[in-house]
């Protein structure tokens, strides 16, 4: 089991929503996060006074999946969210320990589909 | 000779009239687009209050209610003010001063090009919006605003009834908003559903406004503190209520549950319904206006778009354009003397003759409005360089990269 965790731009989420649906992974948890990378933020002005270096608005997807569809998820989202731009995200792969359904108190493999 | 009752109705109407903008539409149309525009669209609201309010009394007014020249157009005897002093104008309102009049109908001019913003909300360049608002208000507006208004505008001179601008506020701009949402294309992420609005509250709140706005808008077009107001007054309450509740049950029973956005749209487009009408119409009739516009802009906003697939993002077209068409050919329908001597009798009293003039108000003024607009589009595109925001500003949300500020901070 994997614990997958994209950071893309927000108005690619629809689109890798979309791609994931494609690819029958529909179980996600996402979140607004702020961040920057090789972006550097992006400034904005109030009242006359620029601030620089805001932090920018970024999606966070959380998808717990077997090993097998480890593949088909990270292509999925980079089919989606890749514009060729900076600033279009990064995926992390983290191995997930353990995973248990509150509901039917079913683990492992068979709780995360 | 001024009268001192009917001088402070028309003061406090011309500020309710202002309220309709600012904040009312601001908050009904802030509400509808997504988080990242919410500042861009209420900019356009503000900004325009600012412009039109200068543009109206250097030459605005004097173009619309000025010295009539070939029934189309006022001449420039009234620019800057000259002429126009604190002594009552006989041929538009005999009890409040001239200064007065001009400044309510500075507010109806304001708001007009506002309603606009709705069509090409999320997606049109701040200079592009500016330059065409301008010249819209110049070419569009004041002409119109001449013929149905202004002392020997020829849609005045044939006995069309426009109480208080189904024709020259609703049906000039809604359809503008037409041919801005077809000009322009659709917004990058629009597929012909819903957009979800970022915040509902901030509509309602919108529509609330408007609808207390609206009794300056209306009953303050009587132009005096008298039974004419009362009646406008009377009837626009009903009329909201009736096509809201038209709304609700449209949807209650083709959706399985009424909703607020729902209901508040259905106000707006009563409100709007009624406009024209306010002043010559009984409160049966105006129940009657409510539900046929309720029904309406039902269809217009959920079924017509969607088949045909304009992206009027807010529905400036769906409920101004077809409410204002509505209430303006169903004041030929509804008219009745009794309610004002004034006006004339509509068809279902006798006089088939009004729906034909009002049929004729509404199809010139919606070619008039479509064309020229049409035409002012083209000419703003060439003068800055395209029409919309280059694709990944619309991407980011217009806030940041037209203001280059957040309405709305995620950490602290």
């Amino acid at each position: 089991m994997k614990l997958i965790i994209a950071i893309i731009q927000p108005y690619k989420l629809e689109a890798v929503m979309e791609e994931l649906d494609k690819a029958e992974i529909h179980l996600k948890t996402v979140s607004h996060v702020l961040g920057c990378g090789r972006q550097k933020g992006r400034s904005e002005i109030y009242r006359g006074v620029k601030e620089a270096g805001n932090l920018l608005k970024k999606v966070r997807l959380e998808i717990a999946v077997n090993d097998n569809y480890v593949e088909a998820t990270i292509k999925a989202i980079t089919t989606a969210a890749k514009t060729g731009q900076v600033g279009d995200g990064k995926i992390f792969v983290l191995d997930l320990e353990n995973c248990q359904r509150i509901r039917t108190g079913e683990k492992g493999a068979e709780a995360i589909g | 000779m001024i009268n001192t009752g009917d001088t402070a109705w028309v003061l406090v109407s011309t500020a309710l009239v202002l309220l309709m903008t600012a904040p009312g539409l601001m908050l009904f149309y802030g509400g509808l687009v997504r988080r990242k525009n919410v500042l861009s669209i209420m900019m356009q609201s503000l900004f325009l209050l600012c412009l039109i309010s200068l543009q109206w009394i250097l030459f605005g007014y004097s173009l619309s209610f000025g010295p009539d020249v070939g029934h189309f157009i006022g001449n420039l005897h009234w620019a800057m003010l000259r002429n126009v002093t604190g002594a009552p104008n006989p041929d538009y309102a005999p009890t409040i001063p001239h200064t007065l009049f001009m400044l309510f109908q500075m507010m109806f001019a304001v708001i007009t090009p506002a309603l606009i913003t709705g069509a090409f909300a999320e997606r049109m360049k701040f200079s592009g919006f500016a330059l065409f608002s301008l010249l819209w208000a110049i070419l569009v507006y004041d002409p119109i605003c001449h013929w149905v208004w202004g002392a020997g505008g020829w849609i005045r001179n044939l006995g069309a009834l426009d109480f208080a601008g189904g024709t020259v506020v609703h049906i000039s701009s809604g359809i503008a908003a037409l041919a801005c949402a077809l000009v322009l294309g659709k917004r990058k992420t629009y597929h012909n559903g819903a957009t979800p609005p970022h915040n509902l509250v901030f509509t309602v709140i919108g529509a609330g406004l408007l609808w207390f706005g609206w009794f300056g808008f209306n009953a303050g077009s009587a132009l005096a503190a008298n039974e004419l107001a009362v009646n406008a007054f009377l009837v626009t309450n009903t009329a909201a209520a009736a096509a809201a509740l038209t709304w609700m049950a449209i949807e209650w029973r083709i959706n399985g549950k009424p909703t607020i956005l729902g209901a508040a749209s259905g106000v707006v487009a009563g409100l709007v319904a009624i406009t024209p009408a306010s002043g010559f119409v009984s409160a049966g009739s105006a129940i009657l206006i409510g539900i046929t516009v309720g029904i309406a802009c039902y269809f217009a906003v959920a079924v017509v778009k969607t088949k045909f697939g304009y992206d009027d993002s807010l529905d400036a077209f769906g409920v101004h354009g077809v409410g204002g068409t509505t209430g303006a050919l169903l004041t030929g329908l509804f008219a009745q003397k009794i309610i004002n001597a004034g006006g004339n009798n509509g068809l279902l009293f006798g006089n088939p003759s009004l729906l034909k003039i009002q049929f004729i108000a509404v199809a010139v003024t919606m070619a008039y409005s479509f064309t020229v607009t049409f035409i002012l589009l083209k000419i703003v595109d060439a003068v800055v360089g395209g029409l919309r925001v280059e694709e990944n500003d619309e991407i980011i949300g217009l806030d940041i990269t037209q203001h280059e500020e957040n309405a709305y901070t995620l950490i602290d």
